[in-house]
């Protein structure tokens, strides 16, 4: 027998698990798929690394100073020491500028800033996205004409500019970062959104009398988001990378910042004194860091292509 | 012909796109003056106010982009103070061979590398061939562009200690002095058999070798994934494994068959990647104390010298669009279905 489903007593929290199961085990199905790809499997022990290095810097590396994302001076050791030495497990550079407090910290400041940009970009690129596609017309043109303008100066190069003008600083940078990685979600979305509102489902919804903004967020989104999903685990990279590329460049974090782009600045001009430690340590840290976020959206693009997943 | 017209017709809205957001990003540096001032130190009032009244600088902003992109098409885009005060078109101009023999060098290591790793890869996949083609094509987009260059100085100049990888520019000043060498074309490769100095030719190329694999390091990364995953694809293609069933050898499959339809989607990747190959540039530029634009450029970022930000972005913009443009182009013309829509 059929019970109407309607006749069921539903308390919100009935409605809610019934909401959620499928959403659920897909999901479980989901992380069964990961756990049997080897180098999603490397890249999430590697994300997991660093997600405990940001959450608990002061575990590995007791916060020194005012302001623990500065690399504390210590005056009794004015010049650069080779890693194992006393107090300095990864060396140091001049006047006790530790590597290892650096990059410890630097773990906590890479993670917060491309949680930051990613999320806020991936927010305004969906919100965008989303309109254009569902709405179309003269709204999706001028959406997508002013994204297609920020797509087409390779991102580096605009990013540069707008740091620029902005001037040095990790805020300037978080800025300009968001300017322009938000345009790459908005394509990505409202192409998804294009073949998703075709679907018979969303007609039902339609027709069964839902509104505007619940198809969307409802029926559009849900069945959007996967590719966009993967992107931004990649970026979680990118932006790190850019982030040290700028302050490289002497662009991004002010000297002496726990940024690891800015440790490889500092360290540049020692390595011509064979002081290779200062520039090894901080870029290998930036390449692992990159590394895992790489494995883990590479993994996910197969698990969450529906063609590849059963 | 058609379908390039349509194209050319898009390019439009996206370069005034570019040039109200370079416009709108320059405005936001501040003093609308600066990127026309040749010597902004000694520069007096009454210079100033002949500024503000040679370049409607008083209007307000909306109008006052019309007069500046009225002045950009007239090829006037200000000085640039970090190439010495020289006007910014002819900055370009002395900067650019650097930078293009640079990135088409690197460009042409990572077309070649990328398309044939990619191949084998694909044609082996699983063996150990594919996986540590994998490994180096995902640390290839996974490390620092800056890092590596400088952990490859560090090796081959400091360890090694080949000092003709020296770190200053595209050959060694003091055995070398550009009186005695006559720039023909400012490729330096070209130049130095033009001159017929053996010598040069050497010391050039060792100096191209560090900053080509730097900048080319992370494009063949991409192209390696992309032809990889486009090769397995056309693989279990019916055309495919028809062209097996009539007894082709597999090295014509391979050519002829899987490799052409493979590279359709390459054209584009390697199209997109050349703007990643010039924000590269910027990096790789700076590493290896490299006289091309991307130098220039950092330079004017870092001391605020508007008019070199303002037309080295314009610049890129520019090159980029129409990069992608002849991609493309290419794109429909090995791939007849895109022509027909």
């Amino acid at each position: 027998m059929s019970a109407d489903i309607t006749e069921l007593p539903l308390t919100l929290r009935g409605r809610l698990k019934m909401a959620l199961a499928p959403r659920i085990r897909e999901l479980r199905f989901s992380l069964h798929l990961l756990s049997k790809s080897a180098s999603s499997i490397a890249g999430l022990v590697l994300l997991i690394f660093f997600l405990i290095l940001a959450l608990f810097p002061s575990l590995f590396a007791p916060a020194r100073g005012v302001d623990p994302y500065v690399i504390p001076f210590d005056a009794t050791h004015p010049f650069p020491e080779p890693p194992g030495s006393e107090g300095f497990p990864l060396g140091s550079g001049p006047y006790g500028y530790d590597i290892y407090y650096g990059i410890i910290w630097g773990a906590r400041l890479s993670m917060v800033f491309a949680i930051v940009v990613v999320g806020i970009s991936v927010l305004i690129g969906t919100i965008l996205g989303l309109i254009a596609g569902y709405r179309g017309g003269v709204i999706d043109e001028l959406i997508m004409r002013i994204t297609d303008v920020f797509l087409s100066i390779p991102f580096l190069i605009l990013v540069i500019a707008i740091a620029a003008v902005l001037g040095r600083g990790l805020d300037s940078s978080l800025k300009a970062m968001i300017v322009v990685f938000w345009s790459g979600y908005t394509r990505i979305i409202r192409g998804q959104v294009l073949a998703v509102r075709e679907n018979a489902y969303v007609d039902a919804a339609r027709a069964a009398g839902s509104g505007e903004l619940r198809i969307m967020f409802r029926h559009i989104l849900p069945n959007s988001w996967a590719p966009s999903i993967v992107q931004a685990t990649m970026d979680m990279g990118t932006v790190v990378l850019v982030l040290a590329a700028l302050s490289y460049l002497g662009l991004g974090a002010e000297p002496g910042t726990a940024e690891w782009g800015a440790m490889v600045q500092e360290g540049a001009d020692w390595m011509v004194a064979g002081k290779w430690w200062m520039v090894f340590f901080p870029g290998l840290v930036i390449s692992l860091f990159v590394l895992g976020f790489n494995l883990l959206g590479d993994g996910m693009r197969d698990i969450l292509d529906p063609k590849m997943r059963r | 012909m058609t379908y390039i017209i349509r194209r050319l017709l898009l390019l439009i809205p996206v370069l005034i796109g570019v040039s109200i957001l370079t416009f709108f990003i320059i405005n936001s540096a501040g003093d609308p003056v600066t990127p026309y001032l040749q010597n902004p130190e000694h520069t007096t009032p009454e210079q100033r106010q002949l500024i503000i009244e040679k370049y409607h600088l008083d209007e307000p902003p909306y109008i006052r982009y019309f007069y500046w992109l009225s002045n950009v098409l007239h090829g006037d885009l200000g000085y640039s103070t970090e190439a010495g005060g020289l006007p910014v078109t002819e900055a370009i101009a002395k900067k650019f061979p650097a930078t293009f023999e640079l990135t088409l060098i690197a460009m042409f290591f990572s077309i070649v590398f990328g398309i044939s790793l990619g191949t084998i890869s694909a044609v082996r996949a699983n063996s150990p061939v594919d996986q540590s083609t994998r490994i180096l094509a995902l640390i290839g987009v996974s490390i620092p562009v800056f890092w590596l260059g400088l952990m490859l100085l560090y090796v081959f100049y400091y360890q090694f200690n080949i000092h003709d990888m020296m770190p200053a520019g595209r050959y060694s000043k003091p055995d070398f002095v550009d009186d005695d060498i006559t720039f023909y074309t400012n490729f330096y490769l070209i130049d130095s058999i033009l001159n017929g100095n053996p010598r040069l030719f050497w010391n050039v190329l060792m100096h191209l070798i560090l900053p080509s694999i730097t900048l080319a390091f992370a494009s063949t990364a991409i192209i390696i994934r992309i032809m990889r995953a486009s090769m397995l694809d056309v693989l279990g293609a019916e055309y495919v494994v028809s062209a097996r069933a009539k007894g082709l050898p597999e090295r014509v499959v391979i050519r002829k068959h899987a490799r052409r339809n493979a590279m359709i989607p390459t054209t584009t990747v390697i199209g997109l990647s050349f703007g990643g190959l010039l924000g590269g540039a910027v990096v790789t530029e700076t590493v290896f104390n490299w006289p091309g634009l991307g130098q220039w450029s950092i330079k004017a970022a870092q001391n605020l010298d508007t008019g070199g930000i303002m037309g080295f972005t314009l610049l890129v913009a520019i090159i980029y669009v129409l990069a992608n443009l002849v991609v493309d182009v290419i794109y429909a013309y090995l791939d007849p279905r895109v022509r027909l829509d």
